[in-house]
Order: structure tokens, then C-alpha cells, then sequence
């Protein structure tokens, strides 16, 4: 009988392997996001250096990610770093630090942006009162910096979640692997199976992006307002 | 690490070919996110009923989906029922696809930047509703938009080097292919690289000096 195509979700483990590939991909995600983020804020607060020089090769790394694209970055250390450096990394592994180098220096801007628009006797006058490096960044700087860089912040989360869609063109069997296994799989009997698969993971994706670029626009709203 | 130039000469032609496909597939992805998208703002601007919902729903489907599962669903999902397009048009589809959505909203932050004092000097004038978009709205928006327009010019050509993955022969087809083929990892690197420079940075350049005109052109106000 000529099924319906949907049902090609639910057949065996199918739906159960796509969520497992879809834990591969958040997997990717998270640690991209976590660790991007702390380089992120880290390089961020050297940007605001006023040397000019450390100012310059911050801007030529941020302008390096922006210039070459992700999936060009995905391959030279995929396939260039590896094998310059004679080591064997997994696509995860890859992935995970390509997506970290490049939150990094996006993040970065974003959190150069938060503290230069900050008034400049917050600085100040956190010196008068005789705080130090820390204690100026911790209780003056940074509390006030989160609120103008979270939304950009969360956009960036979101973009960054939309890019491990790539990894699976560096080999790892992420979310589109497995539907693209079950597509294969399913080929003779449920030949629509592609139009479902490719649309469900298009709705998962959605679905976890919606609510994040949904939660910045508030955000950005509220603060801006 | 000495590069084996040779092969970089000889390789050369196939490069040039992917490199005007890319510059093919996005010029024509973006003159048509271009169109969406000033439709969409406009719609939005404009509040049309019904219209303005459909706008909504686009927008955030394809600005929180992947230009890659977008791309798989139109060249191997529609196939199979019945909608068969060649990976050219499924690339140029979906660069305008996920495109639109971002112009619209450059567009549409251009569009609010109008003060309502234009719009109400232009109708005190007796202009009519198209020649009041014609030539006070749309023009002074333009202005506003153009950084935001450039930036996602420079994303959409870089979300180019996806579309080799629905078997366009792209720079990163080619590249892999060489890889694969003659294990010529750094010149095959190389070139990618190079290659993606020549194309994007005299735009970035070209979009920075672009907005300092522009900003300057505000001034004047």
C-alpha cells in the first residue's frame, strides 16, 4: 500500500535517530556557544585596549571571519590543519572550534560595542573610588555592558545554531546525516520520504531558533525603548 | 610547506569557472532578495491586511531555518512530489529565499528612519501615495538601509559556498574534488581562500567607504 509519506517519521527507530542526530548537532552548538562566548568576552575587553596595534589584529581577526565564509573555515581546518599538523581530529571536533574562533570574534564585537557605548565616567569614576582591573569589570562594567550586548548576544546564538547545519558536509553524522540515511533507507518504499525528513528537520530547526530570535527582539525592545 | 605552483597554474581555469558561477548565482540571488524584499517591507510598512501576516510567517521561516536544509528540501523534497528544478535554480531559489527576509528587514529599519514630518510635508503637498514612496520615502530609506543592504550582499555571496552541497560546481566542489583526487590539500586550500578574498574584500572595502558617503549625505539634513 502507498502509505503516506509522513509516516516515514514514525517507522522503527526513525524518529528516535533523528533526535539522536539532532543531540550531535546540539552537542555541537552548546559547546561552540559556551566556549565562543568566553573567548568572546575575553577578546572584547582587550579590543577596548587603547593601543592601536592590538585594536588593528583584533579587527583583522574579526574581519578574517567575516570575509572568509564558515564552510570555507569548516574545510581548511578539516582537511588543511590536520594534515599540516599531521593530526587526526574528528568533524566534531573540527566544528567545535571552528564555530568557537568565529563566535569569538563575533562576540567579541559585540561586547567591544557594549562597553565603548558605555559613558565614560562609569570608568572613572570606578577608578576614584579605587577599584581595580577586576573589581571594575565585575561590578561596574560588565552588569551594565549585558544589558546592550544580550540581545545581539542571543542573535548570534541563533546564527550560530543555523551554521551547524554544515558540519554534516565535513562527515558527521548530525541530524541531516541521519535523515539523509533514512531517506536512503526508505528510498523503495516511501519514495517522498525526502519532502518529509528534509521537512521535519527544517521545522526542528525552526523550532529551536524561533524562540531565541523571538526572546532578542523583546529584549532589544525593552532596552532600547 | 613549499605550495606546488604548478599545480595552482593548472588548476587555475577550473577556479575561474567556480568563482563566475558563485558571482553568477549570487548576483542573481541577491537582485531578487532585493525585490522580495523591498515588496516585504513595503507590505509591512504599508500594514496590508492579510498580506502583512503571509510577510510575517515568511520572515521568520527563513530567517531561523538553514540556507542548507532550505536548499535540500527544494532540490531532493520537491522532486519527489513533483516540482523537479535544476540545482542552479534551487540555489538562486533559495539565496532569495533566505535573503528576502534579510533585506526586508534592512529595508524596513530604512523605512521607519523616515520621519513622519516627510510624509506629512510630501501629502501636505498634494502628493499622491506612489509618488510620496517614489520620491520621499524610498529614497531617504535607501540611504538609511544601504550599510545593512551591503552587509547582507557580502553574507548572501558568502552563503554561496553552500550551494555546492546540492552539487553546483562550486569553489568548495572543486576544491574537494582536487582534495580527493591529488591530494593537493594547502594548493586546493589555497586557492579557495584566495579566490573568496578577491571576491569579498574590495566589497567590504567597498561597503565601508560606501557608508561614510552615506553618513555624510545624512549630515546634510
Amino acid at each position: 500500500m502507498q502509505s503516506l509519506g509522513i509516516s516515514v517519521l514514525f517507522k522503527g527507530m526513525n524518529m528516535q535517530r533523528l533526535l539522536e542526530g539532532l543531540l550531535v548537532t546540539a552537542r555541537i552548538a552548546f559547546f561552540s556557544i559556551i566556549i565562543g562566548s568566553l573567548l568572546g568576552i575575553a577578546l572584547g575587553v582587550i579590543w577596548t585596549s587603547k593601543s592601536k596595534w592590538i585594536r588593528l589584529i583584533c579587527r583583522i581577526y574579526l574581519e578574517l571571519f567575516r570575509i572568509i565564509p564558515i564552510l570555507v573555515w569548516l574545510f581548511i581546518m578539516y582537511f588543511g590543519v590536520t594534515t599540516a599538523l599531521n593530526i587526526d581530529l574528528s568533524g566534531e571536533v573540527v566544528s567545535v572550534i571552528v564555530f568557537s574562533l568565529w563566535g569569538a570574534a563575533e562576540m567579541g564585537d559585540i561586547v567591544r560595542g557594549a562597553l565603548e557605548s558605555l559613558p565614560k565616567h562609569q570608568v572613572e569614576s570606578g577608578k576614584a573610588i579605587g577599584l581595580g582591573f577586576w573589581d571594575l569589570y565585575r561590578y561596574v562594567l560588565i552588569p551594565q555592558a549585558v544589558r546592550r550586548m544580550l540581545p545581539g548576544a542571543i542573535n548570534l546564538a541563533t546564527r550560530m545554531i543555523k551554521t551547524t547545519s554544515l558540519v554534516v558536509l565535513i562527515g558527521v553524522i548530525d541530524v541531516i546525516k541521519v535523515g539523509q540515511q533514512i531517506i536512503e533507507n526508505s528510498r523503495i518504499e516511501v519514495p517522498t520520504a525526502s519532502f518529509w525528513v528534509y521537512g521535519s528537520v527544517f521545522i526542528l530547526y525552526f523550532i529551536i531558533c524561533y524562540p531565541l530570535s523571538k526572546i532578542s527582539r523583546k529584549l532589544e525592545n525593552k532596552w532600547n525603548g | 610547506m613549499g605550495l606546488n605552483w604548478q599545480f595552482i597554474t593548472d588548476s587555475l581555469p577550473l577556479y575561474r569557472e567556480a568563482a563566475w558561477t558563485t558571482l553568477k548565482l549570487g548576483f542573481w540571488g541577491i537582485l531578487i532578495s532585493l525585490i522580495i524584499g523591498l515588496v516585504c517591507s513595503i507590505i509591512l510598512y504599508f500594514r496590508v491586511k492579510v498580506l502583512k501576516t503571509i510577510v510575517k510567517v515568511y520572515i521568520e521561516l527563513s530567517r531561523n531555518t538553514p540556507l542548507l536544509i532550505q536548499l535540500f528540501f527544494l532540490y531532493f523534497g520537491l522532486t519527489k512530489v513533483g516540482i523537479s528544478l535544476s540545482e542552479n535554480t534551487c540555489a538562486i531559489i533559495g539565496l532569495s529565499f533566505l535573503g528576502g527576509s534579510y533585506m526586508a528587514e534592512a529595508f524596513r529599519s530604512g523605512l521607519e528612519a523616515v520621519s513622519k514630518s516627510q510624509i506629512e510635508s510630501g501629502l501636505s503637498i498634494g502628493l499622491s501615495k506612489t509618488q510620496l514612496v517614489r520620491y520621499v520615502v524610498l529614497p531617504q530609506a535607501f540611504s538609511v538601509a544601504v550599510p545593512s543592504i551591503g552587509a547582507n550582499c557580502i553574507f548572501l555571496l558568502k552563503e554561496t559556498s553552500i550551494v555546492g552541497a546540492i552539487a553546483v560546481v562550486d569553489l568548495m566542489n572543486v576544491t574537494k574534488d582536487l582534495i580527493g583526487m591529488y591530494y593537493q590539500t594547502f594548493e586546493a586550500l589555497f586557492m579557495l581562500v584566495a579566490v573568496y578574498f578577491i571576491m569579498i574584500l574590495p566589497l567590504s572595502l567597498l561597503l565601508t567607504w560606501l557608508e561614510r558617503k552615506v553618513r555624510y549625505a545624512e549630515f546634510g539634513n
